[in-house]
């Protein structure tokens, strides 16, 4: 898969208020099969998607928490999440949802904190970068 | 070089689609090759044969059906069509609604993907 074409998708707004991250996920789950080197970054107000515990039902709408923790079985397993952004709202990564489990060990799996210049650098490698 | 355009805004209460069909034409302009459009979000209402803007300002939907008139596959995605009330008969024509997974392929077959709208 080293050939395959490098594509980030960034979630930048918050949850549940909007239906940006629901169509963001419903994007990811689709770039993964069709084998793109996928990369998922949640930055700002997008970290607080990946919150644990979240429950929409007294909102009535259906929510996305079981698709995130579904990420690593649909080939999304290149999640990141802008350690600045988890800081700034009071996160640490204890907060966040998990997103499927270890092929190997068979343990629980969370989204990789990383800083900016990290992001930054990973963004400068993609061949095509999506900001949903 | 080879684009994709994706549109994630409506029609008209923001610049997004404006701007991403004056991209377009400059693109064509220069030379490049525009290998699709794709509306995603509440983009899919860009496209909408619904909408009849008054005669003295420009008509959105009509602007990307001639542009698809010149042989560039304009997508609608099905999911967020479907969420929004847009079905095949509401479309205006040179458009089309499919899955996310031809905006997959453009974005395999482009040099680059320009996305519009928040």
């Amino acid at each position: 898969m080293s050939d395959a074409k490098k594509v980030m998708i960034t979630v930048r707004k918050p949850p549940h208020g909007s239906i940006y991250v629901h169509e963001a996920i419903e994007v990811m789950f689709i770039v993964a099969s069709f084998g793109l080197d996928l990369s998922v970054v949640f930055i700002d107000d997008g970290v607080l998607a990946l919150k644990t515990g979240q429950d929409t039902k007294e909102l009535g709408i259906k929510g996305f928490m079981a698709s995130i923790g579904a990420f690593m079985d649909f080939e999304v397993t290149k999640v990141y999440v802008d350690r600045q952004s988890l800081e700034d709202r009071n996160m640490s990564e204890a907060d966040l949802a998990f997103i499927g489990e270890d092929e190997t060990t068979e343990q629980p799996v969370r989204p990789t904190i990383l800083d900016s210049s990290a992001i930054a650098a990973l963004m400068a490698e993609q061949q095509s970068l999506m900001a949903l | 070089m080879k684009f994709t355009l994706l549109i994630l805004d409506g029609p008209y209460n923001h610049a997004a689609s404006d701007s991403a069909y004056q991209t377009a034409q400059a693109m064509l302009r220069r030379g490049h090759d525009i290998r699709g459009v794709f509306f995603y979000h509440d983009g899919v209402y860009n496209v909408s044969n619904a909408s009849d803007p008054p005669q003295d300002d420009r008509n959105i939907p009509q602007r990307w059906s001639a542009l698809g008139a010149q042989n560039i596959d304009m997508v609608v995605c099905i999911a967020a069509a479907k969420r929004r009330g847009i079905t095949n008969e509401l479309l205006v024509p040179n458009t089309r609604i499919s899955g996310l997974g031809q905006l997959a392929t453009m974005i395999i077959e482009s040099d680059r993907l320009v996305v519009f709208g928040d």
